[in-house]
């Protein structure tokens, strides 16, 4: 996957990666703290 | 000029050198928040001794008027999909997203107020129709905007929107315990300001997305996205009136595509926990079995992306056909390998059957995308999302029932799920026939050139 399909220079790289963070951090978060509670499978 | 004027779709039409890229994370603000209401549950204990605190107080609330929240919202999300999607494709996304921003958060607000007051009506009206009504708005919002931006990958920009809402309760789960942790003191649970905290936040987060938000200026495509000049078989380049889409057999086959793959899944989804503890009695304890569930939850969501995308390839029709065949044989082995105490190979299956449930959810504005076109695609969508209620009710009855049918005639409880599971495999052929009927929209139901024109218009 790659984020270079623009049609000129209107978005920046920088307005990308704050709007990728701002829904993937609380996303990871919430996968990292679901695999967390998942290991207990394996133990 | 209205003081609103700047949700007007034609405010929202993106200037040349915006990155289709952008609308994907609008989206996901969208669907990671709604997709709280299945990590709703959380709250179901602590509401159940607002009064007592320590314990449940004769005035308290009981688990079974508390359960009606979940249901009311899950039953209004429907029903305002499919009445207010017309309203959604014409009034556009960012209009949409921000009423169902206000729906949510203020769905929130009012069930704040009618736990402080104890009075569990105004919960009902709060979370459950005002919240039920942005779930529903929220969840069909994105769809046709990012299927625009994406003509050449519908099924991977939808299947990232709907994965967001497979990994909302992700995020709403541990947020909440915690709120309420912050919030509880000897003499409150803290609730109320839990709901209050999260009515502003998911309200922010909803609102940042539809700032986002951009539909294409009419007659843009990728850079180097050539349109198929040869017609395809089962994708259509006309669109079809969302009333008229109703009246197509493709529509009701598609629904019931969809029941059949959802009622399979969500019936597991349910009981996963109690069924891997009575099928593994001594093996799999509580806590293991609360990791299983986890894991089912992250396989769901994987699968939602995974699933869709991989339909951008082998096609729609095709990716249903890996669903109900691939389900039908993982189902069927499900009791053999439960006999045979292969916990290992009994997870694999039900982690891969997940999958299948969440890409079934993925994949669908795709289909109908071929079959219906993209102009009322979001429409449709809400239509649709019936086979989903109809499926919510459906598949717990069916597990829970046939379960106790089965205890209740001395059946061992280890074995209780397996005549439930040739079930499931059973429904899957059903969606697999209904799968295999659809054929391409009859040129009657398209829309005229000049109405389409008019459409595309104020796209």
């Amino acid at each position: 996957m790659s984020f270079d399909d623009k049609d000129g220079g209107g978005t920046t790289g920088l307005e990308l990666v704050l709007a990728w963070g701002f829904v993937g951090i609380p996303l990871l978060w919430g996968v990292y703290g679901t695999l967390a509670n998942a290991l207990k499978l394996f133990q | 000029m209205s003081i609103l004027s700047f949700l007007d779709r034609s405010h929202t039409i993106a200037k040349p050198g915006f990155s289709r890229w952008m609308v994907p994370p609008a989206a996901l603000c969208i669907h990671l928040c709604i997709g709280q209401v299945y990590a709703f549950s959380v709250f179901n204990l602590p509401m159940t001794r607002l009064i007592g605190i320590a314990k449940s107080a004769p005035d308290d609330w009981k688990l079974t008027d508390l359960g009606w929240i979940f249901s009311i919202a899950i039953f209004v999300l429907g029903a305002s999909a499919a009445v207010l999607g017309r309203w959604v494709e014409e009034g556009g996304p960012r209009r949409t997203m921000f009423t169902a921003a206000l729906c949510f958060g203020g769905g929130f607000l009012v069930s704040a107020y009618g736990v402080s007051v104890h009075n569990l009506w105004i919960v009902y009206l709060g979370y459950g129709v005002l919240g039920g009504i942005g779930l529903g708005l929220g969840y069909i919002s994105p769809v046709s905007t990012l299927i625009k931006w994406f003509p050449d990958r519908p099924g991977m920009a939808t299947g990232m929107a709907i994965m967001g809402f497979g990994g909302g309760a992700m995020i709403a789960s541990p947020l909440s315990v915690w709120l309420m942790s912050v919030f509880s003191t000897p003499t409150h649970v803290g609730v109320a300001e839990t709901f209050v905290i999260l009515g502003l936040v998911y309200a922010f987060f909803m609102l940042v997305g539809s700032a986002i938000v951009r539909v294409p200026a009419p007659g843009w495509k990728p850079a180097a996205y050539v349109p198929p000049t040869q017609p395809q078989k089962l994708v259509t380049n006309k669109d079809v009136y969302v009333y008229q889409a109703l009246k197509t057999p493709q529509f009701w086959l598609i629904w019931i595509v969809l029941c059949m793959n959802v009622t399979a899944g969500i019936g597991v989804l349910g009981q996963a926990s109690a069924m891997t503890q009575e099928m593994f009695p001594g093996r799999v304890t509580a806590a293991a079995a609360g990791g299983f569930v986890g894991l089912l939850s992250l396989f769901n969501m994987a699968g939602r992306f995974f699933w869709a995308s991989t339909s951008d390839h082998i096609g729609r029709k095709n990716t249903y056909f890996v669903f109900f065949a691939l389900g039908f044989v993982l189902y069927a082995l499900v009791p053999y390998f439960g006999g045979a105490g292969n916990l290992p190979l009994f997870i694999l299956c039900f982690l891969i059957i997940i999958s299948m449930y969440g890409g079934g959810f993925a994949t669908v504005p795709a289909y109908l995308k071929d079959m219906f076109g993209t102009r009322y695609v979001g429409a449709i969508h809400g239509w649709l999302i019936t086979a989903w209620s109809a499926a919510g009710v459906f598949g717990p009855v069916l597990v829970n029932y046939i379960r106790q049918y089965q205890i209740d005639s001395g059946v061992p409880k280890a074995q209780a799920y397996n005549v439930t599971m040739y079930i499931m495999a059973g429904l899957l052929i059903a969606g697999f026939i209904a799968n295999f009927m659809i054929q391409a929209v009859d040129d009657r139901h398209h829309m005229a050139a000049e109405t389409v024109d008019d459409a595309v218009g104020v796209a």
